[in-house]
């Protein structure tokens, strides 16, 4: 089997990296769950309207019946994800979109075909094909998802975030040993400041005792690379020691020098 | 590469805003053409984006600036790597006329094999009835056929079908057509097996019919009445069978060195040409079949019917083989898309 990913991986020609969180099954088969109940409530409301006709002729009345029914039934998907950019109505309710397995510009062509191989995914009865295809596929694609080049990604409108305030700007005790804070900037690993950076901008999810447990372990780390002298941490807890060591990081603050011997 | 994160975003954030607004801009009006302006713009943008997400490419997945720039680099790709013509509406006309018959043509061998097939499941079918009359309950899944041709055909000829619910009819077989023919295309992804166990199948309902009618000495009644439909109807089952014998093939990939995903990739539009193409001609089958198929002699002549099926059929071939021909394309292989 193939090991499944959570995200959509897309290298771009200028070499950088982007990701699209991957949609879930179980996401899917619900969005299309609700799909199916618009189905059946924009056919019953066209049923309804075309039997107006049944006054000239009930042939007639019964032939569009028979042509809306199968109309919806078969273009609704492609119809809903050609207008809103990839979503049905249910696609939109659980804020999943199909998106072409490339990162490239969906092409109508695409979305027809990975509708019309529905047929295949359908088999034998209620997407059995079709959900273990996703199931084994890396990028969770049914059958007619991997003919037509595309992948349903979760759509999550990602805010710039106010960094602004993030790390403090209190008076920073450790700035004043620049000695050591050379070292401690040349012997950080760049992932491990990454990790306190990250573990800072989510402290406040954090309950209590993991949010303690967590900037210890930062704290003996970066104890372990460089030794501040004993006074500049007196009073100073993990977390803050970390906050001190990530602004030091990834901002540039003015260093204390210290005066040279004469 | 470690940066000061405040400092990037103060320098860069206005830049970003207004890569966020032109892309909601151009995701409102999808087909609205850029200007040069705009596309220049919208260039420089993405790249100053890419560039500020490369920089901090080493902040972990979950972070939020990183989530940030990717989520807007992700949209401007889509926009800048659009290979559509933008603001190019849809012909239909010039699609059905032109880019239908050259995609058949381009994969005649495709069809042949279809036909092929076909041909294999009706000579079953026949001989199936041939050596055992029994199976006529098994082999045919419409009730109308099971009967007596010799009866049926008194019957029509006495004008004792019903002449109520053709329009009903004509949609019932359209609807029923094509969903035959969407699923001999998307069976095609079982590596070709199920497109060719569905042609079969269909060839041997074919078989068994004609087999029946001829025994019974109906053989002009029989002409008369599948040749004006079937003349398209049959043809576009095969088209459809086409369809699904290139997807089988392009997902086995046979002495092919392109990857699965290209050749899937450039093979689409072409199978969605072909079953669109295959669309319009049911429609056309349905139309013929409800309205014309059904009048037997005496009110509308075998002799007309049958030439009106085999002119049908001439145009049909026609159509199919010369429409849209241009100069310098090229002529029929078995690759994919273009």
């Amino acid at each position: 089997m193939a090991s499944r990913l959570d995200a959509l991986i897309v290298e771009t020609g200028d070499g950088v990296e982007f990701t699209l969180p991957l949609a879930g099954v179980m996401t899917r088969f619900l969005a299309w769950f609700l799909d199916l109940f618009v189905i059946g409530a924009i056919s019953t409301a066209g049923t309804q309207l075309v039997g107006l006709f049944s006054v000239f002729s009930s042939d007639a009345a019964q032939a569009f019946r028979i042509v809306l029914f199968f109309a919806v039934s078969t273009g609704y998907a492609f119809t809903c994800e050609w207008r809103l950019r990839g979503q049905t109505i249910g696609k939109r309710l659980f804020g999943i979109r199909v998106v072409d397995a490339e990162g490239m510009k969906l092409k109508v062509s695409q979305l027809i075909l990975r509708n019309l191989l529905r047929m295949a995914d359908m088999l034998p009865l209620a997407y059995v094909v079709g959900g273990a295809a996703m199931l084994l596929s890396k990028k969770a694609q049914r059958l007619g998802d991997f003919a037509a080049g595309t992948v349903v990604v979760r759509v999550v409108n990602w805010e710039l975030p106010a960094l602004a305030g993030l790390l403090g700007d209190e008076y920073n005790t450790l700035a004043e040993h620049a000695v050591v804070v050379a070292r401690l900037r040349r012997e950080v690993e760049p992932s491990a400041a990454q990790a306190a950076l990250g573990a800072l901008m989510r402290r406040e999810h954090l309950d209590a005792e993991h949010r303690v447990l967590l900037f210890g372990e930062f704290a003996r780390h970066f104890k372990s690379l460089v030794r501040f002298p004993e006074h500049a941490l007196t009073g100073m807890s993990d977390e803050r020691f970390v906050q001190n060591v990530v602004r030091l990081l990834f901002q540039k603050e003015k260093l204390k020098v210290p005066a040279a011997r004469t | 590469m470690i940066v000061d994160l405040e400092q990037f975003v103060a320098k860069n954030s206005s830049f970003w805003d207004e890569l966020a607004a032109l892309l909601a801009r151009i995701e409102q009006n999808p087909d609205k053409p850029f200007t040069l302006a705009e596309a220049e713009k919208l260039h420089y943008l993405y790249q100053r984006a890419v560039s500020g997400l490369g920089r901090i490419s080493g902040l972990p997945p979950s972070n939020e600036l990183r989530r940030y720039l990717e989520a807007l680099v992700a949209r401007a790709h889509v926009e800048l790597h659009d290979a559509r013509r933008r603001g190019t509406p849809f012909r239909p006309l010039a699609w059905f006329f032109g880019v239908f018959p050259r995609t058949f043509r381009r994969h005649f061998r495709a069809f042949l094999i279809a036909s092929l097939v076909t041909l294999l499941g009706a000579l079953f079918g026949g001989f199936a009835l041939a050596v055992d009359d029994t199976a006529k309950d098994t082999l045919l899944p419409f009730s109308h056929l099971l009967g007596d041709p010799k009866e049926r055909v008194l019957a029509e000829e006495a004008g004792d079908v019903q002449d109520e619910g053709r329009g009903t009819f004509a949609s019932f077989l359209f609807q029923n057509n094509l969903s035959v023919s969407i699923r001999t295309l998307a069976f095609g992804l079982f590596w070709g097996i199920g497109s060719v166990l569905l042609l079969f199948y269909n060839g041997v309902i074919l078989g068994a019919v004609c087999f029946d009618y001829v025994r019974a000495g109906e053989g002009v009644f029989l002409a008369g009445w599948l040749l004006p439909h079937g003349a398209t109807e049959i043809p576009s089952i095969l088209i459809a069978g086409q369809a699904g014998i290139l997807l089988g093939r392009a997902i086995i990939g046979w002495a092919d060195e392109t990857p699965l995903v290209e050749r899937l990739r450039s093979l689409a539009p072409d199978l969605v040409t072909l079953i669109g193409g295959v669309g319009v001609l049911l429609v056309c089958a349905a139309l013929v079949e409800s309205f014309l198929s059904q009048h037997h002699a005496p009110v509308l002549p075998y002799a007309a019917k049958i030439a009106f099926g085999v002119v049908e059929l001439i145009a049909l071939g026609a159509f199919l083989g010369m429409s849209g021909r241009q100069r310098g394309l090229p002529g029929r292989r078995w690759g994919y898309g273009k």
